[in-house]
Formats: structure tokens, C-alpha cells, sequence
């Protein structure tokens, strides 16, 4: 086994640290490392989507992306989208649409569709579709999904409370992850 | 009571769920996310031969790894039973090799275990499971099941001589002669290919036994038959084998089993000492979580010149793979019972041969079985109405069951249904002939629009024990469920049923059928679900049980509560049981509504009984029911699908898909409609996308989601439902299910609709997958060109 190496991310605004094996991913070190358990694993080859991140503003698949490759970067997970009496626009928008059954995919699809409203304010159904094309779902069909996605565009319209965005370096590292490591 | 309770009317609205703000906010625990202190990981070896002989295994560098607990082989299992096979059908021989957790000498299919290695890392085990080294004697492997009967086939298990499994028969014994007497016959194979369930949350689980006792967290759609095998299998007495089923991330019905897994788990913790965690990967859980359908049919249906359909008969050979798991066998069975659809066929058969090939087991997946059914007769239905030159709706008009309860030739009775109902209701929604309009002005731009429908009824609520069990049926098993309902101190409900959902808002339905009937609102209704430690005995959900087992189970134990209720309030008023009834909240006095309590001042009085309770009464307020139902229930439905094809390529677009079902009284119609969204896209997949393939060696060419085509968002459109309420007469909620009608329905229309714009290229039928290739390969036969 290589060296542990010494990781810090700034997670949901929280900076932490951990020393780590080269080759762990980061889902597993936002998952079984920090007890972020929000974010999930539902393939082992980048297809599904369960464990969908924002690191430095862009939605990754954590699965496809080393610990170490995130270092300095800021990292939004479920946990940080939102809680109790202040919901994300998307948590209320997937609740009030029944957007999720078994919810193992659903943290994914918020942090998915979330990147796509902050980058296309107002999509169509077919951008929506085209923009989880890299989520799968097994329960609902999507219809509800969609449904709440463009729900939730709407009310964010209306304004809403937007994520400071990131420093210039950490939004470039971010699309350089999102490129090489995005998956399907 | 009325079906809708008497009180404020939460039966029927679309409540969002209750179940919702721990998931959205990632919140929820499913078995990855618990952990226990001192806990070890496990990983598995597994074959990557279709068919050998284990010759020697060597563990010794795995052992010599850092923090490498044990390496456990077959050699080691002290179990005396393997794993279980839950159907024994009286009279019928069913050959049943033995399944054990570990292969011991012989491996069956590819992903068959042969070792579990156990240590402290999660990635340290895999290393370790790499250095195990496994010595194989190939042996011939066999993959197709019409292959695998003929003489001279590779076995699957030497020692049974054969690879059939069995034959079982149901219905008409004259249906030969039917046929032969019928004007006209249509004959198609109706191919039914292998699908995974692939629930996004793959299984896992996690075993701590300490001083005697066994808790067991696992993915499953059944804990208390997780829990008897378990406590049977590895010898430890059930009351000590705790088995919970947290948030469970989807099943499908491939989490409707006991898993050698599970087993081994508990049995590695007991040996160990410690509690072990085992995380199955995409790529297992495309290996060895069972899989579904896989039955080829041949199926003649006949009728007379004008279009009465008089018989039919289905030969299945189902494709049962390497072992018989829970359920199995039985599978192919369930769709018999339906095989003559919404029709009214005088004469009907279904013969099935189950057979032995080098690949997973299948067993339940959504549907199990009635897909399959469906799909036989809705399709070869529309084939014979070109056969006759009818109209494919006007044929199933005059082959309708018009009358109710209706006892079909295949041994059950249809409790409640108004097919032309819902097909009136599908073309408000959808004009056929306009359609057919678009298709023509369509075509001479490359693009085949085409028209297809499915009407459909399925039999579920599975329940009931008198039928499904051991005597008729044959599964070895009660089929009733549960429910405890009991009021807290203060006033608040907490219902304990023996379901245990996986996505399909038990905890909100539930809620809504309690509170009307106690005057409570739905918020104050907790439903705790999937823990044998807690709650009655209960049997999980399948089969579209939920509701109309599940949830009348709740009415019945809710009713007892009330009408304890009633009695405490009628004692305290001064009045008569009979008149206190629940209204605005209150259980209060008919006609004087300002005379009455709350349930929490009842509550009051059954937990601090002063003087207010009847001389003969005990203190207390809750009930517990056990429920098991007269008779299944059948809902049914008309779907109807349009799809365009570009003959260049071959892809099928589904540009509309109005699905109009009747599922007897709606609880709560989002939960509804996000059933029949789910379902439908079920059945999308396999129609077009989803294939389980294995190559002539037995090796799984689809075991990622990269090869393994789940539909996506951008594959599907929206889409349009309707429902019309015909109450079940089965149970008093009036229920049906609709956890599988989607799916049950979808293919068949879908297929239909393939075929019926194609048939201006040439195509008069085709099987499924209607992948771009097979399309574009039918397109290019039919034209006489080289596929």
C-alpha cells in the first residue's frame, strides 16, 4: 500500500482534512472518511449518477475521481444543499412533484440539476432530459423529475439563494475534473 | 365504514410523502451508510467459468495479506441445508439441486462464490480476493434453454440426470381440439429475454452477532424470510436473528429473495465474532442478483371468421438458469393464471417446462411472470386481428369479460373489472386515426410512425394463503400480512407493518388510511416498516401486495382501534358505541358534535384509566390484525403507444404513451401515477433497450451499466395517465395494486406498436429488444436485401 497522503477539501464551507490512500476515490472519502453518506454508489463504471457532486461549482461524478485530485477544492454535497425549514428550491421542487421513490438516486439528480440551473437558468424539457442523461433512475420513469426540475427553474426565477461562486484557479481545476472525469 | 373512512377525507389526496425530507436531504440510511464499531469488510471470489470443477484452491497469500481476518471456502460451510427453494407444487416433480452460500467442488455459472475473504479495509479486501488462487477443470457449459432439453446436452447438475426441471400445466384439457376446430389459428414464439431488476441501490449487508444473537442489516424487500432461513441455515434460534431492511434503494423484485449472501454474512460474523460488511458492486449485482423472464413461448391463438377468440394455448420453456432460488420455479406459474387476459376464451392452456442453463437464476422481477403473459397474448392478438382484417380494438371489444366475479378456465376468479371502461377513457385521450393520418404524411420522410395497444389485467395482492399456499399454488408459505396500530400516551399514531417498502411511500399511504379513520392528521401517523424487532410477524412486499394485503391489514387493526375508541368515548359520554362516530377530529356523539373527544383525550383515559373506562375493559389502545384475503385482486388497463422508427438507423422513438389503469379505489394518486411512470419505463427498457446477454460460454457480456442499456431520462418521454375506480370487491378499502401494471402492460404495446409501423416496410412481426440493429436487420429482411 502507497503512503497515506494528506487531502483538504472545503466541504459544504467546512474545510477538513484527511490523510488518505493515493488511490481512494472521493466518494469514498466524502462517504466513509467525513460520514457524508448523502452521496451514493450505484455502478462501478461512471454511468449512474448516484454520486454526483459540485466541486468548484461543477457537477462530478465522485466515483471517478480521486481524493487527491480534489485537494484544495470546494466540494457541495446534498448535505450542504440544503436543510430543515430551508430547503434547496430543487428539495422542495422533488418533494412537491414526487420526483423520488427509493431516493437513492435523488441526492445525484439535485446536485445534476442543480449545476444545469445554475448554468441555463430557464431549460426546456429536452435540455432537462439531456442534462440527467448521466443519472439513471429506476422507480419513477423521470416524469416527475422533469416535472420538478422545471418547477423548481421557475421558482428560482423568482430569486433564490445562490452559492458564492468559486476562485478563478478552483473553478478551472473544477471543469479540467469535470472534463477528464465526468464519465458518460 | 365507508371505503374512504369517515373522517376528513386524507383517502384520495395527492399528500406529498412523508417519507420524502430524509431522502432529499440525504439523510436517509441505507445499509452502506451504517456501521458497526469493530466491523470487517468482506469481498468475494467468484467463477469466472460458466461450468467446472473447483480442482484446489489456495488462499495462503490472501491469508498473509495485512489485516486479512480469514479467507472461508465451501470446504468450510458446516451448514446442513443450502439455500431455499419455496415452491413445492402438489403432484409436480421439481428437480432442486442443492445452492449452497460457497460452491463446494463445482461452479455453475459465472459469479458462482467460491471464496469470501474478510478483513479490516474495504479496499484491502479486494486486494487480498485477487490472491486468492482458484485451480478450474473446465466442463462443457450450456446457455440456451431449447438447446439444453435436447438429448445430448451438457448438464448443468450430472447427478439429476437431465436439465428439466419440471412440467406444470394449467387450464382447458380439450385445448387441442379447440384449436383444431377453431376457423382460424395464428402461431408466433413470443421471445421474453433476459432482464436485471438493477435497482440503483445494489444489495448489501451487514452482520453483528454477539452473545447469542444476530442482528442483520440488509437491502431486502423481506426480512422475516431473510430472517427464518437465516436463523434456520446457519442454526440460530429465530427469536435471536433480528433482520432489518433500512432505506432500501429500490428491489424490483430482485431483492424478493435469501441470498447466500445474507446467509454467509451472518454465519462469517458468528465464526468471527465481529460484525462483517459485504457491499455488492454494479458489476456483482449484474452477475448474481437474479434475474427475470427469460421464457420462450410458443403460442396459438384461435378464432372463429368473425372474430370470437375461442382458444389458445401457451407452451413456455422458462430458462430457469444454474439453481432454483426463492421463488423460481413458480414464477412462469403466476403469469398462467392470467394467460387469457381480459378475454373470454372458452378454451385455455398453458404448459411450462422449466429448465437447467450455466447462467444466474432467474426468479421475481417486477411483474414476474405476468409481463411475460401479457406480452404473449397482447401481442399475438393483434397479430391474429390482421389475420382476420379487424380491427385490433374492435377484437378485443368482442372478446371482452363483460361480467364479474368471472372464473376463468385457469383456476381463478376475476373479482372486479370494466375493460371497455378504460379503453373508452384511453381514446379520449388518444384518436388511433389520426394517428394513422400522421404515419402517412410521415413516411415519405423516412420516418414509420406506428400505433400499438395493450389491454391488459394481472393478478396480485399476493395473499391469498387458501390459494397461493402450499395446497393449490404450492408456495411453502402463508401469504396474509400485518398490521399493529397503536396510540402513544398523547394522541399519536404509530402504525408497525409487515410490509417493508423500497420506494413506495408505504409510510405516506398508510398515514392517509389511519387518519381518516381515527381523526388525526397524517403528520401525527408514523409507519415503522422492515424490522423483525419490531411490530407483528409480516411477510414484505411483492407482488403488488402493499396496499390491498398490507394496507387492509392497517384498516382492520385501525377499525379495532376505533371501535375501542368508540366504546371509551361512549362510556365517558354517557351515550351508546353505536353512535359515537369520528368527525372533524373528534370521536363525538351523532348529532350533538360538540359533545365528543379527541383521540388523544381517549388516549388519556385508556392509559391513566381513572374511572373512565368500562368495568370490563383492559387499559391500553392498540390492535394488531393478521389479514389474509378471500381472494387475489386483478387490476387492469388500456395503454396505448406511438412510436416513430427512422428506417435508416432503426431507432424507435416513443413519441406518445397514454396509459389509462384501474387499480380499484385510489389511496393517493401521486403515488399512483409515479407507479405507473416507473412501471412503464420498466418495460421501455426491455421493449428497447435492456438485455441480460450471455455468449455461447456462459460468459455475462452485459455485466456493467455501460453495457447494460437502463433507460435515461433523455430515452423517455412524458407521459400521459387517466384512471377510472373500480372497487375491488376483495377487500372493504376497495383496493388494487399498481406497483407492477406499468410493466405487466408496456411491452406489449410498445411491440405492437413497432410492428404496426413497420408493416408498410414489410414487417408482420418481431421480438424483443427492438434495438436499432434488429429493426433495421427486420427492415432490410423484409425487403429482401442481406440482414
Amino acid at each position: 500500500m502507497a503512503s497515506p497522503v494528506r487531502v483538504t477539501l472545503e466541504v459544504n464551507g467546512v474545510r477538513q482534512s484527511a490523510d488518505v490512500e493515493p488511490r481512494l476515490l472521493l466518494v469514498h472519502m466524502l462517504r466513509d472518511k467525513l460520514g457524508l453518506t448523502g452521496t451514493h454508489v450505484g455502478c462501478d463504471t461512471s454511468n449512474c449518477g448516484a454520486c454526483t457532486v459540485h466541486i468548484n461549482g461543477e457537477a462530478v461524478k465522485s466515483c471517478t475521481v480521486l481524493a487527491v485530485q480534489a485537494d484544495g477544492a470546494q466540494v457541495r454535497t446534498i448535505e450542504g444543499m440544503g436543510s430543515e425549514g430551508s430547503l434547496h428550491p430543487l428539495q422542495e421542487a422533488f418533494w412537491e412533484h414526487h420526483g423520488l421513490q427509493c431516493g437513492y438516486c435523488t441526492p445525484g439528480m439535485i446536485m445534476a440539476a442543480a449545476h444545469l440551473l445554475d448554468t441555463n437558468p430557464e431549460p426546456s424539457e429536452e435540455d432537462v432530459r439531456e442534462a440527467l442523461a448521466g443519472n439513471l433512475c429506476r422507480c419513477t420513469g423521470y416524469h416527475n423529475i422533469v416535472k420538478a426540475v422545471l418547477s423548481a427553474a421557475r421558482t428560482r426565477e423568482t430569486g433564490s439563494a445562490e452559492e458564492p461562486p468559486p476562485p478563478e484557479e478552483g473553478q478551472r481545476t473544477g471543469q479540467e475534473l469535470a472534463r477528464e472525469g465526468l464519465g458518460a | 365504514m365507508s371505503a374512504g373512512g369517515n373522517g376528513h377525507g386524507h383517502v384520495g389526496q395527492r399528500m406529498r410523502r412523508k417519507e420524502d425530507p430524509r431522502l432529499i436531504m440525504g439523510r436517509a440510511s441505507y445499509v452502506e451508510d451504517i456501521n458497526v464499531t469493530g466491523q470487517l469488510w468482506c469481498a468475494f471470489v467468484r467463477s469466472p467459468e460458466a461450468h467446472a470443477k473447483i480442482a484446489s484452491i489456495d488462499t495462503s497469500a490472501a491469508k498473509a495479506r495485512d489485516g486479512i481476518h480469514a479467507v472461508f471456502t465451501g470446504e468450510d460451510l458446516d451448514m446442513e441445508q443450502g439455500l431455499p427453494h419455496a415452491w413445492v407444487p402438489p403432484g409436480v416433480e421439481v428437480a432442486t439441486p442443492d445452492h449452497w452460500p460457497l460452491a463446494k467442488g463445482e461452479v455453475n455459472h459465472v459469479g458462482d462464490p467460491v471464496a469470501v475473504v474478510v478483513g479490516n479495509d474495504r479496499y484491502g479486501v479486494v486486494d487480498a480476493a485477487e490472491d486468492v488462487i482458484v485451480e478450474y477443470d473446465p466442463l462443457p457449459a450450456v446457455t440456451d434453454p431449447m438447446a439444453a432439453l435436447q438429448d445430448g446436452s451438457p448438464l448443468v447438475h450430472e447427478h439429476l440426470g437431465s436439465n428439466k426441471v419440471h412440467e406444470w400445466g394449467l387450464g382447458s384439457e380439450d385445448v387441442e381440439q379447440a384449436l383444431q376446430s377453431a376457423d382460424v389459428v395464428v402461431e408466433r414464439t413470443v421471445v421474453n429475454h433476459r432482464t436485471a431488476g438493477a435497482p440503483i441501490e445494489p444489495r448489501g449487508v451487514l452482520a453483528d452477532y454477539k452473545a447469542g444473537s444476530l442482528t442483520l442489516w440488509s437491502s431486502t424487500q423481506v426480512p422475516n424470510f431473510v430472517r427464518l432461513f437465516t436463523a434456520l441455515i446457519v442454526g440460530i434460534s429465530e427469536e435471536r436473528v433480528r433482520v432489518i431492511a433500512p432505506e432500501v434503494g429500490g428491489g424490483f423484485g430482485s431483492k424478493l429473495q435469501v441470498y447466500g449472501e445474507e446467509i454467509l454474512l451472518a454465519w462469517v460474523s458468528r465464526r468471527l465474532d465481529r460484525p462483517v460488511k459485504w457491499i455488492e458492486t454494479r458489476s456483482e449485482n449484474m452477475l448474481v442478483s437474479h434475474h427475470g423472464r427469460d421464457q420462450i413461448a410458443r403460442v396459438r391463438m384461435g378464432a372463429t371468421r368473425d372474430g370470437k377468440i375461442t382458444a389458445l394455448h401457451t407452451q413456455i420453456t422458462a430458462d430457469f438458469g444454474a439453481y432454483l432460488m426463492l421463488l423460481t420455479g413458480v414464477i412462469p406459474s403466476l403469469g398462467a393464471f392470467v394467460m387469457s387476459g381480459c378475454y373470454e376464451i372458452p378454451s385455455v392452456r398453458v404448459d411450462i417446462t422449466g429448465v437447467f442453463t450455466n447462467k444466474c437464476p432467474t426468479d421475481a422481477i417486477r411483474g414476474a411472470g405476468r409481463p411475460e403473459a401479457t406480452h404473449m397474448i397482447e401481442v399475438t392478438l393483434e397479430q391474429l386481428a390482421h389475420e382476420l382484417g379487424m380491427d385490433r380494438l374492435e377484437l378485443r371489444r368482442r372478446n371482452f369479460i363483460s361480467e364479474f366475479p368471472y372464473q376463468t378456465p385457469l383456476a381463478v376468479a376475476y373479482d372486479s373489472g370494466n375493460y371497455p371502461g378504460t379503453l373508452d377513457l384511453l381514446l379520449e385521450h388518444i384518436d388511433p386515426d389520426r394517428v394513422r393520418a400522421e404515419a402517412d404524411e410521415l413516411r415519405s420522410q423516412g420516418i414509420y410512425r406506428g400505433i400499438g395497444f395493450s389491454t391488459y389485467t394481472e393478478i396480485c395482492g399476493l395473499a391469498p394463503s387458501r390459494v397461493a399456499g402450499p395446497q393449490v399454488v404450492g408456495v411453502q408459505a402463508g401469504l396474509w400480512e400485518s398490521a399493529l396500530v397503536r396510540v402513544s400516551v398523547t394522541g399519536g399514531v404509530t402504525v408497525y407493518t409487515g410490509t417493508s417498502p423500497h420506494g413506495q411511500g408505504h409510510e405516506t399511504g398508510f398515514a392517509q388510511i389511519v387518519a381518516d379513520r381515527l381523526g388525526v392528521d397524517p403528520e401525527h401517523v408514523e409507519v415503522i416498516h422492515g424490522d423483525t424487532g419490531t411490530g407483528p410477524q409480516g411477510l414484505g412486499t411483492y407482488g403488488s401486495r402493499t396496499l390491498s394485503v398490507g394496507g387492509e391489514a392497517v384498516a382492520r387493526a385501525t377499525a379495532k382501534v376505533a371501535d375501542k375508541a368508540r366504546r371509551i368515548v361512549a362510556h365517558a359520554l354517557e351515550a351508546a358505541p353505536e353512535d359515537i362516530e369520528v368527525r372533524d377530529g373528534k370521536f363525538s356523539v351523532k348529532g350533538s358534535p360538540d359533545k365528543g373527544m379527541t383521540l388523544a383525550e381517549v388516549a388519556g383515559e385508556a392509559y391513566v384509566p381513572a374511572d373512565a373506562l368500562p368495568a370490563d375493559m383492559e387499559p391500553g389502545l392498540e390492535e394488531t390484525t393478521f389479514y389474509d384475503p378471500e381472494n387475489f385482486v386483478f387490476p387492469f388497463g388500456a395503454h396505448a403507444c406511438v412510436v416513430d422508427i427512422d428506417a435508416e438507423t432503426g431507432r424507435v422513438d416513443i413519441v406518445r404513451y397514454v396509459a389509462v389503469d384501474d387499480c380499484g379505489r385510489a389511496i393517493n394518486p401521486n403515488l399512483i401515477d409515479g407507479q405507473v411512470h416507473g412501471g412503464v419505463v420498466h418495460a421501455i427498457g426491455q421493449a428497447l433497450y435492456e438485455r441480460v446477454h450471455y455468449d455461447d460460454n456462459g460468459q455475462l457480456v452485459t455485466g456493467t451499466f455501460a453495457d447494460y442499456a437502463l433507460p435515461s431520462a433523455a430515452d423517455v418521454p412524458s407521459f400521459e395517465t387517466d384512471r377510472t375506480e373500480t372497487p375491488s370487491p376483495v377487500n372493504s378499502l376497495g383496493v388494487k395494486g399498481i406497483g407492477e401494471a406499468g410493466t405487466i402492460a408496456a411491452s406489449a404495446a410498445i411491440t405492437n406498436a413497432v410492428i404496426d409501423a413497420l408493416r408498410p416496410a414489410g414487417v408482420s412481426y418481431m421480438n424483443m429488444p427492438l434495438s436499432p440493429m434488429r429493426v433495421w436487420e427486420a427492415v432490410q429482411e423484409a425487403k429482401g436485401g442481406v440482414a
